[in-house]
This record gives structure tokens, C-alpha cells and sequence, in this order.
């Protein structure tokens, strides 16, 4: 059977763009393998992604109630509680694996509205001249001047504080410098022969963005989303920390708020502040090693110098 | 000496010496009035988009504020009303509008509900602190990291470079509040090496303007200072070094070393110049995220400025004052934003000015 040619397939063209497609993955993803630093972050993320979707079996989720709470307040590490305990006598480590889930679930879907309005604001004043798109550029750098902390403050405090608005906060504030690098793609990509080819047999901008540009900017968007991640990890855990967000979920954030609120930081308590600290740090820094990684592949002239 | 891969980039023709940005005239006049006009401009219209969105941000966001407001306190549909008269609610849209530009324009931000007093008094009082923390932090941070990142660039591949390297990452993936956190648990609050104050600007019974209360102020600017200073050298170091990197590979650098120049004058003269143009883009972006650092660092150092103001703000949540701060900080960024065009392209010869 093996050594039979190959019958012609039917629908070839389509057939032809998704074998390239797959192609191109498979040499991004064999790339990426050869990246060290790129595969560490995606093991870590791993990781955390099973500790965060697998949290209620691998730990009682009915120690996170205050009011269940039976250890000592503020005890130091001991066997029983790997990690010590709150200033309510709750298990830290109980409350770090059940704090995975709001950062990362916050940090991937604040990224979603992020990149959304990123990649359209950034192909639509790229690939239009007129005064739409250096409208869109200049709201862009607006934008990204404005202070982003002041302003997702104010936006969540007239929003309230449950978990849809922190998110939809942070993915209205995080999208201007995916536009900007989206915008810069679509600059060079316009400028190609089959984007003339296109245009001279009659697409419309919607196509062009839609066939033509989008398909070419995709990996630039792929690469950017794992750098956003990080930063949305980041504003979640601040804005939190600020206390912000439901305060009866527990996050990272809420449990640096709480360690600082209620004084275990002034009294020394370390394991109520590094435990939560690291954790941050460890998959803020994953985003960002796996996300430079992604975008050495796909805009090999930022290779240098990193 | 490391050889470099020498690089293909062309140079640009016409360049007034492109390792000598620092020897043409520095005086103001050499900037056209297009480019000035077009600098004021743009900062203009971008400060009077600020002005516009403040107002949708707390008019169209959060239709009834008096909810927000009568927390608590007012339960009844009459207390309501008075608030919403008070605050002038009950008037049209555009009505409203035209009463807030007049309120930005007279510097008019009405009563902070936490403290009752005029919202700008209250600003200008809380500014000092504020100033005194980032001013230091953000000057500090610039030079540590430009020569970090420049040795780091310099010698890259090395020990140094690669041990310091890791540590900006980290540094950057860093909440800087955390750091704050561990400096102050460490160095404040810890009855052995808690040689640090635990908060605040000036020891009580100490006379602020007196040399000893000067010395105080320092005393307690210390570990919110280092904290900022840390977290912001960690990205400027990144971006000198890989400024630095590409500028290693221009050939000027090698007609420099043909010519016989040392290393240190080579870099000095050549290099550095050229590598810091890029620094100064990123200041200017950076400073948005300077605002939030002072927002969370005072928060946790309980250092009375406006970022402490404006958590405090929040908390309550006091309207006017939560407006009037939002607009006193993008307003400074867009003038500090303007400031650092014009030192770009003073430092740039290629910018048309």
C-alpha cells in the first residue's frame, strides 16, 4: 500500500492549505523544542495548569472556609501544614493550590479581549491610509501612554469588583501594544505582490483582513499572547492585592493582600508571603519564556541581542 | 575582545557623524516650529481626550454614583435624591459636561467625601512625597540599569553577563509591591535587621525642614527608593543591552578600532551614545508604569503621597478626588511623554526637527 502513489484528492486546494498549515506548525513546533528556555516556561505552565484544573483533589477544598478552619493562627511550617497557616488557621498550601486558578483563569481571559481588540485595532489601521487609521493609531498611542494602573483602578472601582469585571478591566487596558506590533505586521505584509493581486481582482478590506492579512499575522498574535498572559497574570495579582476582585475567591493576589492587611508581614510570617510571591513570579516568568521563544520564531530578526 | 559579527545594515547617507550625537549645538533653537507646534499638539489633544474620557469613565460607566456613594449611609429614595442633586446628577448629559470642563479648567474638583477638604489643596499637599520617590527612584534606575546593561552588552556570554542577566528577568517578572513586601518584612519589621523605619515619611517630633529632619525623610525614603530602583533597572538594563548589542555590530565601531581608539574610548565615544537613544523611548513609556509603582510602593511603605491618596480613594470610593487624581497623573505623563520627545531628538541628529 505504501509504495502506491498517492491518488489525487478532490478538494486539493483546501487539502493543499491545510497540509501547508500543519507543515508550518510542525516546523514552529520543532523550533520551539530546540529552545530551552521556551521549553522550560511550557513545562511549568504545565504544571500549574494541572495544579490549577486538578486543585479540588489535591486538596480539600472545605479547609479554604474561614469558619472550617481548625489549625493554629500563623503557625510556621510544620508537618501538618507543609506551608504553616493564615491568619485565619487555614493551610497556606491549601489556599496556593486553589490560588492557581483565579490568576491563571483571569490572566488567560483578560488576554482573549486583549488580543480581540488588539488584532483588530492594530489590522485595521494598518491596512487603511485614510484618516481611519491614523485615527486608530493615535487612539493606540493614546492609549498606551495613559497610566495603565490609574486607570484600571478607577475602571474597576465604578465596575465593581466581581471576577467578570477585573477581567473585562484588565482585557480593555491590555490590548495597545498587541495593536502596535499587529499594525506593523500588517504594514509589511500590505505590501506584498498577493496583496495586489487580491486587490486588483477585487477584494474588498474585509477580505483582505480576513484571508489575506489575519492568516499572515497569526503567529505574531500567538507569540504575543503568551507575553500578554503575563502581564494580565501580573495586573490580577496587583489589582487584588490592592483588594480588588471578590474577596471571597482565593487568589495569589488576595492571599499577599490579606498576608500584608492583617499584619503577617510585620510580624515575619515569611510563609504567608513567599509562598504566594514565588508563585507569581515563577509563572509570570514562564509567560514571558515560552511567549520570547514563540516570537524568536516567528520574527527571527528580534533573535539578536536577546 | 570578543570579535563581532560585523552587520550588513547600510548606513544612513547624509548622517552628521553618527558616533558624535553629543557634538552638535544642544540649544533650544534648533528646534523648527513645526516640531514644536506639532509636539504641543499632540500633547494637547491627547490631554483634552484624558479630560473627555474622565468624564464618560465616571458619568457613563457608573450611571448612578449616588448608589455607590450612599453606601451605607443612605437607604431612603429622598437621600438619593439630595445626592444626586448635590452632585448635579439630575441635569442633562451635556449640561454636566460643560460644568466639569468648567470645573477642570478653574482647577474647581469640588469636596474629597474622606477628608473634606478641596480636592486640588488636597493634591498639591500630597505631591511632595510622591515626587520625592519616584523623582529619585526613576533618575537612579536609569543610570544603574543603562551601565549594567552596557557591561552586560559589552562582555555578553560572559559570567556577568549571563549572572546579571537572569537576575533582570526575574526582577521584571517581579511585582515590585512584592519586593516591597520582603524588604519591608526584612529590613523594617524584623527585630534583628529592621534598621528601617516601617513606614511613612517623618518620625514623629522630628521638624521635617530642620537638618536632622531632612536626614529622617532620607532615612525612611530608603527602602521604598531601592525597592522602585530595583524593579525598574531590571527593564532598562534589558532594553540598554540589547540597544547595545545592535549598536556592536555597526561598522563605525570597527573604523573606530581600525583608527586605533581604545576599547573605553570606542565605547564611551561610539557606542554608548547611540545605545541610549532607545533608552529614552522607553522612559517615556515607562513613566505610565512609574504612576502605578508609586501607587502600590506608597501603599505598602504608608508613604502620604498620591499614590497612597489614590488606594485610600478607591477604597471608600471617593469620587471627586478618584477623578481629579486620574487626571493629574495622565496629564503628567503627557507632559513628561512631550519632555522626552525633545530630548530624543536632541540626542538624535536623524530627527527631523
Amino acid at each position: 500500500m505504501t509504495t502506491a502513489p498517492a491518488p489525487p484528492r478532490r478538494s486539493s486546494a483546501t487539502a493543499l492549505r491545510w497540509k501547508l498549515r500543519r507543515e508550518a506548525w510542525g516546523r514552529t513546533w520543532a523550533k520551539f523544542r530546540a529552545n530551552r528556555a521556551g521549553m522550560v516556561g511550557l513545562a511549568v505552565l504545565l504544571v500549574f495548569a494541572v495544579i490549577a484544573v486538578f486543585a479540588p483533589l489535591l486538596a480539600d477544598s472545605h479547609e479554604l472556609r474561614v469558619s472550617a478552619a481548625s489549625g493554629p493562627i500563623l503557625a510556621p511550617p510544620s508537618r501538618k501544614y507543609p506551608l504553616g497557616t493564615d491568619d485565619n488557621g487555614r493551610s497556606v498550601l491549601t489556599l496556593l493550590i486553589f490560588g492557581a486558578r483565579v490568576p491563571l483563569l483571569v490572566g488567560l481571559m483578560a488576554t482573549v479581549i486583549s488580543m480581540v481588540i488588539g488584532t483588530i485595532v492594530g489590522m485595521a489601521s494598518g491596512i487603511s491610509d485614510g484618516w481611519a487609521g491614523t485615527v486608530l493609531f493615535r487612539f493606540t498611542e493614546w492609549f498606551i501612554v495613559i497610566p495603565f494602573l490609574p486607570l484600571a483602578l478607577v475602571l474597576a472601582t465604578l465596575l465593581g469588583g466581581s471576577l467578570l469585571s477585573i477581567i473585562v478591566v484588565i482585557g480593555i487596558t491590555g490590548w495597545p501594544a498587541t495593536a502596535l506590533v499587529i499594525r506593523a505586521q500588517t504594514f509589511s505584509v500590505r505590501e506584498r505582490p498577493f496583496m495586489e493581486r487580491a486587490r486588483v481582482l477585487g477584494a474588498g478590506p474585509w477580505h483582505l483582513m480576513s484571508k489575506h492579512v489575519f492568516p499572515n499575522v497569526l503567529p505574531l498574535v500567538f507569540a504575543n499572547t503568551t507575553l500578554t498572559v503575563a502581564g494580565s497574570v501580573l495586573a490580577e495579582t496587583t489589582l487584588s492585592f490592592l483588594g480588588f476582585g471578590d474577596p471571597t475567591a482565593v487568589s495569589w493576589g488576595t492571599m499577599l493582600n490579606a498576608a500584608f492587611g492583617t499584619g503577617a508581614v510585620s510580624l515575619g510570617a515569611w510563609w504567608a508571603l513567599l509562598p504566594p510571591g514565588i508563585c507569581v513570579i515563577v509563572v509570570v516568568l514562564a509567560f514571558t519564556m515560552a511567549g520570547q521563544a514563540l516570537e524568536d520564531i516567528v520574527n527571527p530578526r528580534l533573535k539578536e541581542g536577546r | 575582545m570578543t570579535s563581532q559579527s560585523i552587520s550588513t545594515t547600510p548606513h544612513v547617507d547624509g548622517l552628521v557623524g553618527p558616533g558624535f550625537p553629543h557634538r552638535r549645538s544642544r540649544l533650544a533653537g534648533r528646534f523648527s516650529r513645526r516640531f514644536v507646534l506639532t509636539q504641543f499638539a499632540g500633547s494637547a489633544f491627547a490631554l483634552m481626550f484624558v479630560i473627555v474620557v474622565n468624564f464618560f469613565l465616571f458619568r457613563v460607566i457608573n450611571p448612578h454614583p449616588e448608589r455607590t456613594l450612599g453606601r451605607g449611609k443612605a437607604r431612603t429614595a429622598e437621600d438619593l435624591e439630595e445626592i444626586r442633586r448635590r452632585l448635579g446628577l439630575d441635569e442633562s448629559m451635556w449640561i454636566q459636561f460643560g460644568k466639569y470642563l468648567k470645573q477642570v479648567f478653574t482647577g474647581d474638583f469640588g469636596v474629597s467625601f474622606q477628608y473634606s477638604k478641596p480636592v486640588p489643596e488636597l493634591i498639591a499637599e500630597r505631591v511632595w512625597p510622591t515626587l520625592l520617590l519616584v523623582l529619585p527612584a526613576t533618575v537612579l534606575s536609569i543610570w544603574l540599569g543603562s551601565r549594567l546593561g552596557s557591561r552586560q552588552a559589552w562582555k555578553h556570554g560572559g559570567r556577568f553577563d549571563r549572572s546579571t542577566s537572569v537576575f533582570a528577568t526575574v526582577m521584571y517578572s517581579m511585582p515590585e509591591w512584592w519586593l516591597g513586601l520582603l524588604l519591608f518584612m526584612v529590613f523594617a519589621a524584623n527585630p534583628v535587621f529592621g534598621v528601617f523605619p516601617i513606614g511613612g515619611l517623618h518620625s514623629p517630633g522630628v521638624e521635617p525642614m530642620s537638618v536632622e529632619g531632612v536626614a529622617d525623610t532620607i532615612w525612611h525614603l530608603v527602602l521604598p527608593t531601592t525597592t522602585l530602583t530595583v524593579t525598574y533597572l531590571a527593564e532598562y538594563s534589558m532594553i540598554m543591552r540589547s540597544s547595545m548589542l545592535d549598536v556592536m555590530g555597526e561598522d563605525y565601531l570597527l573604523t573606530g578600532r581600525a583608527k586605533g581608539l581604545s576599547d573605553r574610548q570606542v565605547l564611551h565615544r561610539h557606542a554608548l551614545p547611540n545605545a541610549r537613544l532607545p533608552l529614552t523611548t522607553l522612559i517615556a513609556l515607562n513613566l505610565a508604569f512609574t504612576v502605578g509603582g508609586a501607587i502600590t510602593i506608597e501603599t505598602v511603605f504608608s508613604i502620604p503621597g498620591l499614590g497612597l491618596l489614590t488606594s485610600e480613594a478607591m477604597r471608600i470610593p471617593d469620587l471627586p478626588l478618584l477623578q481629579a487624581l486620574f487626571l493629574v497623573f495622565s496629564a503628567a505623563v503627557v507632559v513628561a511623554n512631550m519632555v522626552a520627545n525633545f530630548i530624543y531628538a536632541l540626542q538624535d541628529p536623524r530627527v527631523k526637527v
